[in-house]
């Protein structure tokens, strides 16, 4: 085992101990297939809960993204982020000439899996607040990949914003079942459906 | 046959133990097996499953024990931290707190969580038995108060400290047996703690029993509905008997075996009561062996009698002895 490999297994662990960390499937089954999971976003916990709440073999598929700027300034965060999550990076300055969706088209294209926060930005109200469009254009250039709705449960008590040590307090992930776009749905429409999705989840939690 | 067996060696002695309930384990699940094959109604089966849950929690419980034997004080010292630690988290994802309380939960898991089971490690009995109520209750409303927020202040603070005591305090004499310093008992701490596990859990099974069979009328309906105190009773009486049936292994004569038996499984139970007052609470309902709400496994409800009991229990001992 190579030392990125007992990095990640010692953070899983250490996710676990503090968070219990609890996959529950009710919609869809754990599966090694090309996947979307968006999930409601809280805390900067957010990530690794989702991931360590993963079975093992799915981790090494599933990537989050990062913001380049902040992950990438200092060298370990740069090594976290690019040895043990394999981070698909974007950057935060919208430039003319690049699409800011592109490096997640570039992840799917090779058959990987995305965690994504369709709400941009971490909340602190108890339901998410509206989905950004970079759901629907994903969902409309990979019409063939799982959307899987995804809740988590109890993180904003775990890592309060402003606070670094997190709080031992158990939380659960719900994975849902799958979303697909309809041909010729409104994106409005789909986001709004998208995100009852995600609330929906919250009672199965 | 008690003298005989109270003249073994201590290596016998814990063989004997071990041989004894592994055994019985055995017996428990051949016989489970056998009636796993047997149809049955609805009721009947959510029954069975959870005395199968029930049975691989024992299970599990034992083996630890034995790898706690097997690797002496230290280890034993640190799995139960460890399962403080368990127990508290669980705790704490039951009770309301709020942001103000992040610094005090923090306290209360990394800071009085270790150093109670390092003054337990060093045996600074004095400053064991003050620490938790007297200085980490003073300081946990401290620093919850420098999270600047007095909503619900009080009740907030009561809550961890209550946590705190429980799971922490409480549960941190149970190793604390190991390092009583009985005499003519050097050494043979770990029987004390086996005794007060298996006394506990044998008053658990006994009241559950009870209260199947006799249905008498509860005492608090609307907190439990299967405790009666004829079912309390049951419960104590059965611990003492299997105290007094284990007193070879212990420092104590037949008869204050039986008494030792009798506090302690009539405090576990009550601490079990307790604990699902707090359960009605905290709005879960089942929360036995199944995942709730919370994702939360009932660890919480399983030590809870033990953490009820292990104070009761090492006092009772250290008056015994005058000391």
């Amino acid at each position: 085992m190579k030392l990125p490999e007992i990095a990640g297994l010692g953070l899983a662990f250490v996710a676990r101990l503090i968070t219990g960390a609890q996959g529950h499937w009710v919609g869809s089954p754990p599966k090694a297939e090309q996947r979307i999971y968006f999930a409601n976003h809280q805390s900067h916990f957010d990530w690794v809960l989702i991931w360590a709440a993963l079975p093992r073999e799915l981790r090494a598929i599933t990537r989050p993204i990062a913001a380049r700027d902040y992950w990438t300034a200092s060298p370990l965060r740069h090594w976290i982020t690019r040895e043990i999550f394999n981070a698909v990076y974007v950057s935060r300055q919208r430039t003319d000439d690049e699409d800011p969706l592109e490096p997640l088209m570039t992840a799917l294209r090779n058959g990987d899996s995305l965690v994504i926060f369709p709400e941009g930005t971490r909340g602190h109200k108890p339901e998410p607040a509206a989905f950004k469009a970079g759901l629907y254009h994903l969902a409309e250039a990979f019409p063939d990949v799982p959307l899987i709705p995804t809740w988590i449960d109890n993180v904003q008590r775990v890592m309060p914003k402003g606070e670094v040590v997190p709080v031992p307090i158990l939380c659960s992930v719900v994975f849902g079942a799958p979303l697909a776009l309809a041909p010729g749905e409104d994106k409005r429409a789909f986001l709004e459906r998208a995100r009852t999705a995600v609330i929906a989840l919250r009672s199965a939690a | 046959m008690g003298s005989t067996l109270r003249n073994l060696e201590v290596s016998q002695q814990v063989g004997l133990l071990f041989v004894g309930l592994f055994g019985l384990l055995t017996l428990a699940s051949l016989v489970s097996f056998g009636l796993s094959v047997r149809d049955r109604g609805a009721a009947e089966q959510a029954l069975f499953e959870r005395f199968q849950r029930e049975l691989r929690a024992v299970w599990v419980a034992a083996v630890l024990f034995w790898v706690a034997w097997a690797s002496g004080a230290f280890v034993s010292t640190l799995l139960f931290g460890v399962l403080s630690f368990l127990a508290l988290r669980e705790f704490v994802t039951l009770t309301h707190t709020r942001r103000a309380d992040h610094r005090s939960l923090l306290l209360a898991f990394f800071a009085v969580l270790p150093l109670q089971y390092a003054i337990v490690a060093t045996e600074h009995f004095d400053l064991f038995t003050v620490f938790i109520p007297v200085y980490v209750f003073l300081a946990i409303p401290l620093v919850s108060a420098f999270g600047n927020d007095p909503q619900r202040f009080l009740e907030r603070t009561a809550k961890i400290q209550w946590g705190v005591m429980v799971c922490i305090y409480g549960l941190s004499h149970a190793p604390a047996l190991l390092l009583l310093d009985l005499p003519r008992y050097a050494d043979r701490g770990a029987f004390l703690v086996f005794y007060l596990v298996v006394v506990v859990a044998a008053a658990q099974i006994a009241q559950e029993a009870a209260s199947r069979w006799l249905r008498r009328r509860p005492v608090a309906r609307a907190i439990s509905r299967s405790f009666s105190w004829r079912a309390w009773w049951c419960g104590a009486l059965a611990a003492a008997l299997v105290g007094a049936l284990l007193y070879w292994a212990t420092p104590f004569k037949p008869v204050p075996a039986l008494v030792m038996g009798f506090l302690a499984g009539g405090s576990g139970s009550f601490g079990a009561f307790v604990m699902a007052a707090l359960k009605r609470d905290a709005g879960v309902h089942s929360w036995s062996g199944r995942p709730s709400v919370t994702g939360a496994v009932g660890l919480l409800d399983r030590i809870a009698p033990l953490c009820f009991a292990a104070p009761v229990f090492f006092h009772s001992v250290r008056w015994y002895f005058g000391f």
